[in-house]
């Protein structure tokens, strides 16, 4: 194993990902260390997603290598189990069960692929709904329940599974807007907790807030890279100067 | 005003349950000619035994059913998994049970199970697992082909939620797919028992004494078959009524958890 010092935690070498002739991603690269907020931004069918997609394997790319923790992310048993145990992922549908109360959401994973008891699940499922201010619902479906609160019980869900890095997939793109706060309020909550997370997002007021590394990606590439001070005030490419003049200008 | 009264006089459940009273009275006895109720009176002994003996066949249409159900529900889903697989070779076997199996009359299937099979394995197979076995094979494709369905409609973001907490794939369908699906395909399923229930009257050809075989050999002894027919008749509509509304009930009980 390589040095753990030098080893950026999740390291993205030359992957590219295809949908039929269509290139999602064209041989992108990148580098995650913990405890990093790194925030992604781009024009829609730029592969943001597909590209938090790939690192957790909802999508299989065709080339190159990602690793978590030293582990090469593949189909075999060691590749699924260093995802297992590193990597929560938020959606953008929030995706709950809707079958199951918000308690049986949330206490699912840890006992069906923990092994947790259920009274200590219930415990840990308590602990996350307190954080994300929702304990007095656990009873309720989430259809009872608002978007915002929905998207909050996803992120609760996510960290009852314990992982190292959070990804967000447009966690507030399908909500109303008077529920963007919370939603965004929990996730700078957790981001200040030092959470290491990767957001995919168009909110550039709470990506100035959170993100230590900006990214801007089109055409499934990378086009700009760096702190939020510099991207937002100097951005070097144009069409990366375009794009934020277009979200920024209301 | 008197269009009204007429009106509620029609709309009235009343009104009706006093017609059919009436019928119910001109038919039992009004037309002692043409009609010959008393092989099933029951103010008659015999009548009574008669329609004893009719609705005693009850018994093996609902066990024949329900048995049959079970085990092509079981059968359907063991056939359906592999038909939502990505791979190509479980959706090709898949593909050619449920074509096959399609293909068979149920009639047929009853014979060559009851004839055929004992020769075919060299076993003794009774009436009534001959008749479980064919329904059950029969229904069984069309079990699979409601679960694949059902299945299917499930949106792709659950599958993702369920593996982004680790879920394998057995407690992927178990918690998470399967309850959802067997939800909405649950209309479907009620339809498959209804129709079981009505397919089970063919087991009559190799001999088991369900509703159908039973008026079969009353007609024969008694020569009613205009009542003994019709009383038959309501057999299978009291039964399927009843069976219609448990599962309306079940849906309903289940929409609102």
């Amino acid at each position: 194993m390589t040095d753990p010092v030098t080893q950026p935690f999740i390291q993205v070498r030359n992957v590219s990902k295809y949908f039929q002739d269509f290139c999602a991603l064209d041989s992108v690269s990148l580098d995650i260390e913990l405890g990093q907020k790194l925030v992604i931004c781009g024009p829609s069918g730029s592969g943001k997603s597909t590209l938090i997609r790939c690192i957790n394997r909802l999508e299989q790319h065709e080339h190159g290598q990602i690793h978590i923790d030293g582990q090469l992310v593949d189909s075999s048993p060691s590749g699924q189990d260093v995802l297992r145990n590193n990597v929560g992922m938020v959606f953008q549908q929030f995706n709950l069960f809707p079958h199951l109360t918000i308690i049986e959401n949330l206490m699912l994973g840890p006992v069906r692929a923990r092994q947790m008891q259920e009274s200590e699940a219930r415990e840990l499922a308590m602990i996350y709904l307190e954080r994300v201010q929702i304990s007095d619902q656990l009873n309720k479906y989430p259809a009872q329940l608002s978007g915002g609160q929905q998207q909050r019980v996803a992120i609760a869900r996510a960290l009852c599974m314990t992982p190292k890095i959070m990804l967000f997939d447009e966690p507030t793109s399908a909500l109303d807007p008077e529920m963007i706060a919370e939603v965004l309020d929990v996730i700078e909550e957790l981001a200040d907790s030092g959470m290491t997370m990767v957001c995919v997002t168009h909110e550039m007021g709470f990506a100035r807030q959170v993100a230590d590394v900006m990214l801007f990606m089109d055409h499934g590439k990378i086009v700009e890279m760096g702190p939020p001070k510099t991207f937002f005030t100097a951005p070097k490419s144009d069409r990366c100067k375009l794009f934020l003049s277009q979200i920024l200008r209301h | 005003m008197l269009l009204n009264a007429l009106l509620i006089r029609f709309l009235s459940p009343s009104f009706w349950l006093r017609l059919a009273g009436v019928l119910c009275f001109a038919g039992l006895g009004g037309c002692s000619d043409n009609w010959g109720w008393y092989v099933v009176n029951p103010a008659t002994e015999s009548g009574r035994q008669n329609l004893f003996f009719l609705i005693d066949g009850l018994y093996f249409t609902i066990g024949l059913s329900v048995t049959a159900i079970l085990i092509s529900i079981c059968v359907g889903l063991l056939v359906a998994l592999p038909g939502i697989s990505s791979r190509r070779a479980p959706k090709v076997i898949n593909r050619v049970y449920v074509e096959l199996v399609r293909a068979i009359p149920i009639l047929v299937l009853i014979l060559w199970v009851y004839y055929g099979l004992p020769q075919v394995a060299s076993i003794s197979i009774s009436v009534f697992w001959a008749g479980v076995l064919a329904l059950a094979i029969s229904d069984s494709a069309f079990q699979a082909e409601i679960f694949r369905a059902g299945i299917q409609s499930i949106d792709r973001g659950q599958y993702e939620a369920a593996r982004s907490i680790s879920l394998s794939y057995r407690d992927t369908m178990r918690f998470v797919i399967l309850p959802q699906a067997i939800k909405r395909i649950l209309p479907a399923l009620g339809n498959q028992l209804v129709y079981m229930l009505k397919m089970s009257s063919l087991v009559s050809v190799i001999g088991m004494q369900e509703l159908t075989r039973r008026a079969n050999e009353l007609v024969v002894t008694e020569y009613r078959p205009l009542e003994i027919y019709t009383v038959l008749v309501l057999e299978y509509l009291v039964v399927i009524l009843i069976v219609s509304a448990g599962v309306r009930w079940l849906e309903r009980r289940l929409e609102t958890s």
